[in-house]
């Protein structure tokens, strides 16, 4: 428990008007706090979240050792985009056992980066599944792991059986351009999307 | 024999920050939803965890997220004592892009321009 950080560099410019936040989701161990690392111009936070399989939280904030209590951690980070402009990046694990966290933490998020691990190809699919659930737009980026078997991307993309619309690239966690690439990839993706959404608009009116 | 901390385990229980209640008094808090100090408010009156979150964001904005995390508290549990700092004025907030407009071509255009420049 400390007191106010003493950086300047905690606190948001004044002249910010707009937070987004993309979240970065992916099973145990496939980098998402390193993506967050690479990419947070603040020491990335970790907050928690007290999720309950009944709803019962109030005997969780009690604090009794129910089993059907669990706690998921959030780390998060920040970048400031313009003078006006915060996007924050959360990272989590998608499991489906978690949704109410997802049902909060999807609710006004631009899009999601579904992290990868080719030696674990098959551990994705959950993740994937909770976001078309939730109807959550989603990239996929394969986290280059030095000893991970180098395959060709349109055999992932067949083995993820992803649509053809959905972005599949590779990308070093560690690295910042690298990262920055995979979530600029996201949001070029995202971009589409809105135009194509436009477009059945006119065609329903 | 007095029961051992859990590592990680908060010294008070999260009840009795938020006075045993689990749910804000408002419901339009988001992780991203930015907090801004009101100045001008004595501390006077409030508890340990509401002084300190005051201190905490009176030197500039930040997030609810990011409060949490410096806070040591859970997500809900800020949630909680925010909507009462709200409630008494000490609070201001800046809300998050509406849920309705997330797919704003304006804002991912305004995303995507501000990550290409960081490369």
């Amino acid at each position: 428990m400390g007191s106010a950080p003493a950086s300047d560099d905690v606190y948001l410019r004044p002249s910010v008007q707009t937070a987004v936040k993309l979240l970065i989701v992916g099973h145990f161990a496939v980098g998402k706090t390193t993506f967050v690392g690479a990419l947070s111009e603040i020491r990335p936070l970790r907050t928690e979240e007290v999720m309950t399989q009944a709803g019962a939280l109030v005997d969780d904030l009690a604090g009794t050792r129910d089993k059907t209590t669990t706690t998921v951690a959030l780390d998060f980070g920040r970048l400031t985009l313009n003078d006006a402009l915060v996007l924050y990046l959360f990272g989590t694990p998608g499991q489906q056992r978690f949704t109410e966290l997802w049902q909060d933490m999807t609710r006004g998020a631009l899009g999601a980066l579904v992290l990868a691990d080719t030696r674990r190809l098959d551990q994705s699919f959950e993740v994937m599944g909770v976001l078309e659930e939730l109807g959550l737009p989603y990239a996929v980026a394969l986290n280059d792991f030095d000893d991970a078997p180098a395959h060709d991307l349109e055999e992932v993309r067949e083995a993820l059986d992803l649509l053809p619309s959905t972005p599949l690239v590779r990308c070093d966690a560690r690295d910042r351009v690298s990262s920055t690439e995979a979530l600029i990839a996201l949001v070029e993706y995202l971009l589409t999307r809105t135009g194509e959404s436009r477009t059945g608009e006119l065609e329903h009116a | 024999m007095t029961p051992r901390r859990r590592p990680g385990e908060r010294l008070v229980r999260s009840y009795v920050v938020t006075d045993g209640r689990s749910h804000p008094s408002r419901n339009t808090l988001d992780l991203v939803t930015l907090l801004i100090a009101a100045d001008d408010l004595p501390l006077t009156g409030l508890s340990p965890e509401k002084r300190r979150l005051m201190e905490l964001c009176r030197p500039g904005a930040l997030s609810v997220a990011e409060v949490a995390g410096h806070l040591e508290l859970p997500v809900s549990v800020t949630k909680v004592l925010v909507a009462d700092l709200m409630d008494s004025g000490h609070i201001v907030t800046r809300a998050p892009v509406p849920s309705a407009r997330p797919s704003d071509a304006r804002i991912l255009q305004e995303v995507l321009d501000g990550l290409r420049a960081r490369l």
